[in-house]
């Protein structure tokens, strides 16, 4: 029999309210702009629109703000929000050999053209915490130098691909199709291009815990930072009635590429492979865990020997998703109660059934039955 | 990097879509405010009629793996789209990144007022070459303040 039950629905309206409430805070201080989260928390708007997917920074700082700081709730939100606009068309490839460098660095070669250009970054900093931000003594002033900084850098893979040393990332053809996993669910195993869309929208925190396994020895593959850069790129777009691309703006992006060995095989001899990492704003973690794992899931492709979690694509792309992930997750908070009901009863039936037994025998397989 | 299918286009054509290329670009790019300011102050403004209201959707980034190799899907950006025919007849047609409503049908008006030969280098004079100039400006200020965080290696002698 099932029972429908109704009700709560002044509770819900109530918890609703009391969580705008709680989200308020103390009214005696000044609410907090849409343009204070977008202007003084850019990373967090970074993570969010990268992992929301979709570019739209104001958006991505009201989710923040709605979610109270949840950064998975503002990447749902956004992600709602997404599914009610129209798609216009599709740009063309980001040029990031074009990029208004703002940070690039490169672990695998001390002097490259262009040199290495810190950025901003919490890399050199101490990670003590700064009490005079407590104080509201917040009036940094960035240093100017007399030169700007190239305005091109080449790619350090272009470096290694002089010389043959590297696997060369030729374009695919014009006419082939994408893979679009917002249009199709990925089938396994999937192409490089429905992996790196999945893992560019993954949850960073997933890709970081898998990018440090193949590091730990769970398909290893001996890294090196090729490449990291992170400036603004335009967005490049042909819209129908004119017939020929435009630019549409400009997004910042950061980018990583990963040099990994290879052996080499039957028809390939030894070279450096690849792993790439790509996302919106200044996320440099998530680039390079996407760089690992972009890797690590090329492990069939290039013949290796596939026993890690990082290298399986059905296991890695399956549970990247922290919209998916999150939703299923905590679904468990929904109303169980007749699923629930029926186990007690099961349950109750077993314990019965092997208290008789044990009463009515000293048969030392009492317990085990038991324990069924 | 892309063979585009462009069919027979004479030289002058090249050119013309070269310049309305470089004039969309740069009005998309703009800040809002400078735009508009811009716009108000120009001594003669046409009327015109929106012919596609402004409307906001989304255009799918794409990225290469590598940088170089197969393309791939990477996220949506928000876009604003929209189209004005001024009085006088040129159509302009109006994309930039967001949901500024103003801004795509701003971006839209001027397109069209560029179109007409005649009006053409005041336009630039008064607009377009301001808006690019501040927008180099800003890039070479950041790009200094980059610059200000190269690395300058230096080799330490051994004093043996």
């Amino acid at each position: 029999m099932y029972v429908a039950v109704k009700g709560g629905e002044q509770a819900i309206e109530n918890s609703q309210a009391l969580l705008a409430d709680r989200r308020r805070g103390d009214r005696s201080l000044p609410e907090l702009t849409i343009a204070q989260i977008r202007e003084q928390m850019p990373l967090a708007v970074d993570r969010v629109m990268t992992e929301g997917s979709l570019h739209d920074r104001d958006l991505a700082a009201l989710a923040i703000k709605q979610a109270a700081g949840d950064m998975h709730e503002a990447v749902f939100l956004l992600r709602a929000y997404r599914t009610t606009l129209p798609r216009f068309g599709i740009s063309e490839p980001l040029n990031t050999d074009r990029m208004h460098i703002h940070r690039r660095i490169s672990a695998t070669y001390k002097d490259l053209p262009g040199g290495q250009v810190l950025g901003a970054s919490f890399d050199y900093t101490h990670r003590l915490l700064d009490f005079a931000l407590a104080a509201g003594d917040d009036r940094p002033v960035a240093e100017l130098a007399e030169h700007a900084v190239d305005a091109r850098m080449p790619r350090v893979a272009e470096i290694l691909d002089h010389e043959g040393l590297i696997e060369c990332e030729a374009p695919d053809s014009d006419d082939a199709p994408v893979s679009d996993i917002t249009r199709e669910s990925p089938r396994y195993p999937a192409d490089r291009a429905a992996r790196l869309q999945a893992l560019a929208r993954g949850d960073e925190g997933y890709l970081l815990a898998l990018g440090y396994s193949t590091q730990r020895g769970y398909g290893n593959n001996h890294p090196f930072v090729g490449e990291i850069r992170h400036g603004t790129v335009s967005v490049e777009f042909e819209p129908e009635e004119l017939g020929f691309p435009i630019e549409i703006g400009e997004i910042e992006v950061t980018e990583c590429q990963m040099v990994n060995q290879f052996k080499g095989s039957t028809t390939k001899p030894p070279q450096f492979t690849r792993g790439y990492g790509l996302t919106f704003g200044h996320c440099e973690r998530k680039a390079m865990s996407m760089a690992l794992v972009d890797r690590a899931l090329r492990a069939e492709e290039l013949g290796e020997t596939i026993d890690a979690p990082a290298q399986d694509h059905e296991f890695v792309l399956s549970h990247s998703d922290s919209v998916e992930a999150s939703g299923f997750v905590q679904h468990l908070k929904l109303p169980h109660y007749v699923d629930f009901q029926a186990e007690l009863v099961t349950v109750r039936a077993l314990r019965e059934k092997a208290r008789r037994l044990a009463e009515s025998s000293d048969d030392p397989e009492s317990s085990s039955i038991a324990a069924e | 990097m892309t063979s585009r299918k462009i069919g027979y286009a004479s030289p002058e054509q090249t050119a013309e879509k070269r310049s309305r290329q470089r004039w969309l670009s740069i009005l998309a790019k703009a800040d809002i405010a400078d735009l508009e300011s811009l716009f108000n102050n120009l001594p003669s403004k046409p009327d015109w009629t929106v012919i596609r209201a402004p409307e906001v959707g989304m255009i799918m980034a794409r990225g290469r793996a590598g940088g170089t190799g197969q393309r791939f899907n990477l996220g949506e950006v928000t876009v604003t789209r929209c189209a004005v025919r001024l009085d006088y007849g040129a159509t302009g047609h109006g994309y930039v990144m967001g949901r500024n409503r103003r801004h795509a049908e701003l971006v839209a008006v001027v397109d069209a007022m560029m179109l007409i030969p005649s009006r053409r280098e005041a336009l630039e004079s008064a607009l377009i070459a301001p808006l690019a100039m501040r927008q180099t400006q800003h890039h070479q200020q950041v790009a200094r303040k980059v610059a200000a965080t190269k690395v300058d290696f230096f080799t330490m002698v051994r004093g043996d």
